[in-house]
């Protein structure tokens, strides 16, 4: 019993890091532009794919990486520039829109190019199951927790110890204070995509030797990293990366205790019933229309 | 009269085109294609009373169109319902469905209230893929023939008929309520919230009920689907459906009746105008999206009609 | 018997106080003004007033009955109506239709009337819609019958929503800064329908920084000060009391 609980919270751990990392990378472009990003899953893809297709052309697992990355970053700047940054104005619904069309272009690109395949990569440090209180790990989750968890610490510094971190946050708080106290607003979307970029692409090669990467896997992964900033309150990072652990821990409980057809049913159950609950999210505070 | 005329002055060329429309058909696949783009704009039209009138979005109104066409397919089936009974069930179903998730999650705004209506749809297509023995699983299932008073709906030709008459029919319903005192309060709560509560509108109340009828027009169209369709399968209903109603509502024009029509067709027919470049074709399409969200962030209709109505005035 | 009747009312947000233990009356069939500098809570008073905002402790009772958090709509129906200092203004439609917004409560709303525009809807639509010109036309706004509330003016759709209250036939109006951003004569003129309206019975509570305006209109005068009473009486009263001139009027000739 504890051991599979231990199991269940590992896979967990797993998955919800995945989720916080595509939930922060929501929060940190929702924060410069209030756009939600829908064409966040497809950045987890892009990486992944890249990187298989990197390594395939003979280039070494690290230079891959990089390389992928680089690529990703570059996919997220020119979304920012070409389609989010001319449709400023616009409201709301039109920005999902604009969003969602980007993740279908998107997909039509990795499709074209990539093909309809499913891809994985090897496993970093080998498939050797580690044992750990009587439950099995693959090496493979470590690398992703880990790798999840220093992302997460770097961005932690990037926003509050850097003056880059700063403004965007500041950009967050109020784009027409910041952008009289100097601060370049199209600078702080561009870099609002490319962080996020790199927070999926990186994410989703770690990820890929575990779940594998298909053209389509952008869209389950981007609404769950949705509902990991939801879940937490938009716009707070910390929220999105409890949100997503939570979200991760939830869904394997409820598919190693109650049925696996359902976990992603009963993770949006309890999503509802967190929002009814606290229409802000856990972390969110309570707004006021001011009138 | 001619304040009826100018009111409906859409839904006369709607019916002008449905009329002449035939013309150009050369076969049944022809029929089919407009079937279906009819019955998504049955649902767009519903839908964009909530999200283009009311201000207020839904991810998750294929759901409502699955459980219409789920209930059309096993009521008759499986128990042997009568085609409308099991049409009239299905709404009522969906209505009380709506009623009951509408009250609490309309209280969330924006994002919030985005994210609960994704999730009801997600929670509802996984339920209905789960339930296989009463649903068919993902194989799906198939309803009896539509039949109306003893006449069944059985060639291509009619079902453009009954369906073209149906489309009317939720547009000449839905500009009425547009501009009835309910759809002005519906106007008001998206136009200014606190001062449509102040000068004595019930938005909470409005909003529900919104929500409650644009889900039973997606359920009378999913009945309507279920007939028509060879096999229901769970794909009717997943976020991609919702994602996809919603894109025609916005594509063809936010609170625009006739820019749901408009969107719905053009959202419909475009894949098909595109399966022969199938490789290209989710380039195109997320291409198209993007570039009327930037360059017509109104939609189609209320963007012509306004370059339009620029012209006639001096 | 008082209107209104405000005991002991406080609101804070976050530990800072915007209305201390307010107590006052209003007096059906007066036009009463609220003044106080920036800031002092009269916008926040309005809120709690009408149902916007929750009191954090006090009471406010009206026609007799106790309405803290009572929902704003439901306070609309007792007869309660008003306009805001920043606009909330139904962009979305015409002039005419945000003022038969405000016609709401008095109008048939049934859904099956409302789907199939049965005639007595489509009868009462047309009504309606002549009688809110006529309001327009009252509070001066004649030229923009045809007009979209987009197109319209500050000044102008300030008075539309003194129409839209209006509309709704209200006892009690709220008006909260209806003269700020207005010129001298659209002043004069919002001042004009301002004691018409009075005329017709209907009680005015008044919110403006115009002092010419607001000494010569007012039956009685409330002075807020950082969310508490400073000073309450007549014009002349107010005028003279060596509190208010100290603290706000000292240099208001
Ligand atoms: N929703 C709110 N949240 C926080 N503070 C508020 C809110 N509404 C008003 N306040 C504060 O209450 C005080 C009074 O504001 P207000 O009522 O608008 O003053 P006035 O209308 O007299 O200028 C101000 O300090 C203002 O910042
Ligand atoms: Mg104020």
């Amino acid at each position: 019993m504890l051991e599979s609980s231990i199991q269940f919270i590992l896979a967990g751990l797993t998955s919800g890091a995945i989720y916080a990392l595509v939930g922060l990378g929501f929060t940190i472009i929702y924060n410069a532009s209030h756009v939600i990003n829908f064409a966040q899953g497809e950045f987890i893809v892009i990486g992944g794919m890249s990187t298989v297709a990197l390594m395939a052309a003979g280039l070494p697992l690290p230079v891959a990486i990089m390389l992928a990355t680089l690529v990703t970053m570059a996919v997220g700047m020119a979304l920012a520039k070409f389609a989010i940054q001319p449709a400023r104005d616009a409201d709301v619904v039109a920005l999902i829109i604009i969003t969602i069309g980007a993740s279908i272009f998107l997909r039509g690109i990795v499709q074209l190019v990539f093909g309809k395949d499913i891809h994985s990569l090897p496993h970093f440090s080998g498939e050797t199951p580690l044992n750990l209180m009587g439950a099995t790990l693959m090496p493979q989750s470590l690398w992703v927790m880990g790798v999840a968890a220093a992302l997460i610490l770097v961005m932690a510094w990037f926003f509050n110890a850097t003056l880059a971190g700063k403004a965007m946050l500041a950009t967050a708080y109020n784009a027409l204070a910041a952008r009289l106290m100097g601060v370049d607003t199209k600078w702080v979307l561009l870099s609002a995509f490319a962080l996020s970029a790199l927070l999926g692409a990186v994410g989703g090669i770690v990820v890929t030797p575990i779940t594998f990467v298909s053209y389509e896997s952008g869209i389950m992964l981007g609404l769950k990293g949705f509902s990991a900033a939801v879940l937490g309150g938009l716009g707070n990072g910390v929220g999105a990366v409890a949100g997503g652990l939570i979200l991760g821990i939830v869904e394997s409980m409820s598919a190693g205790y109650i049925s696996s057809a359902y976990k992603d049913a009963i993770a949006f159950v309890i999503i509802l019933v967190v929002l009814v609950a606290r229409p802000n999210g856990l972390f969110g505070k309570k707004g006021i229309d001011r009138v | 009269m001619s304040a009826f005329l100018q009111r409906h002055r859409g839904l006369l060329i709607l019916a002008a085109c449905i009329a002449l429309l035939p013309l150009g058909v050369r076969n049944d696949y022809h029929y089919d294609v407009l079937i279906n783009a009819g019955l998504n704009a049955i649902v767009v039209v519903g839908l964009n009373l909530l999200i283009g009138y009311a201000g207020q979005i839904s991810l998750g109104h294929a759901a409502f169109f699955g459980l219409g066409a789920y209930a059309s397919a096993i009521l008759t089936t499986t128990y042997g319902w009568h085609s409308l009974t099991a049409m009239g069930a299905g709404m009522a179903g969906v209505g009380v469905l709506a009623y009951v998730v509408a009250r609490p999650i309309l209280r969330l705004k924006g994002h919030y209230l985005a994210m609960a209506t994704l999730g009801i749809g997600v929670i509802i297509s996984i339920v209905l893929n789960t339930e296989a023995q009463i649903t068919g699983g993902p194989d799906g299932m198939s309803a009896e023939p539509f039949s109306v008073f003893g006449f069944a709906f059985q060639t291509e030709k009619s079902w453009y008929w009954l369906v073209g008459g149906c489309l009317l029919a939720s547009v000449w319903l839905a500009t009425n309520l547009i501009n009835s005192p309910i759809g002005r309060a519906l106007r008001a709560l998206h136009g200014a919230e606190v001062g449509a509560r102040v000068v004595g509108i019930d938005t909470t109340h409005y909003k529900v009920l919104i929500f409650v009828i644009s889900a039973m027009f997606a359920s009378f169209a999913g009945s309507l689907f279920a007939h028509h369709t060879p096999t229901v399968t769970p794909s009717i209903l997943g976020f991609i459906k919702s994602v996809e109603f919603v894109v025609m509502a916005v594509f063809g024009g936010m609170a625009s009746v006739m820019g749901s029509v408009v969107g719905a067709f053009i959202m419909t027919l475009l894949p098909n105008v595109l399966a022969s470049i199938e490789d290209f074709e989710p380039i195109i399409l997320g291409a198209i999206m993007m570039g009327t969200m930037i360059f017509m962030p109104k939609g189609l209709v209320p963007t012509i009609a306004k370059k339009l109505r620029r012209k006639e005035a001096p | 018997m008082s209107l209104l009747k405000v005991t002991n009312l406080t609101k804070s947000f976050g530990g800072v106080s915007a209305i201390r233990d307010l107590s006052f009356t209003i007096e059906p069939g007066t036009i009463h003004s609220i003044i106080g500098p920036n800031g002092a809570g009269k916008t926040t008073l309005f809120n709690l007033i009408t149902g916007v905002y929750t009191p954090s402790s006090g009471s406010v009772r009206f026609a007799d009955r106790e309405i803290g958090g009572v929902e704003p709509h439901k306070l609309a129906a007792l007869g309660m109506n008003r306009t805001f200092q920043n606009l909330q203004i139904f962009h979305n439609m015409s002039a005419v239709e945000n003022v038969m917004v405000g016609a709401h409560l008095h109008l048939q709303k049934g859904l099956l009337h409302s789907l199939l525009r049965l005639p007595s809807l489509a009868r009462s639509e047309v009504e309606t819609r002549k009688h809110c010109w006529e309001l327009m036309d009252f509070v001066g706004l004649s030229q923009y019958r045809d007009a979209e509330a987009s197109a319209m003016s500050y000044g102008a759709l300030k008075r539309l929503e003194i129409a839209r209250a209006l509309a709704a036939k209200p006892k009690l109006l709220l008006l909260d800064e209806p003269a700020a951003g207005l010129n001298d004569t659209e002043t004069r003129e919002v001042d004009e329908v301002i004691k018409r309206i009075a005329a017709q019975g209907i009680t005015v509570v008044l919110v403006e920084h115009d002092m010419k305006m607001v000494m010569g209109i007012s039956d009685h005068i409330l002075v807020l000060d950082y969310g508490a009473k400073l000073a309450e009486g007549t014009p002349a009263e107010i005028r003279s009391n060596p509190d208010v001139i100290a603290a706000y009027l000292g240099n208001v000739g």
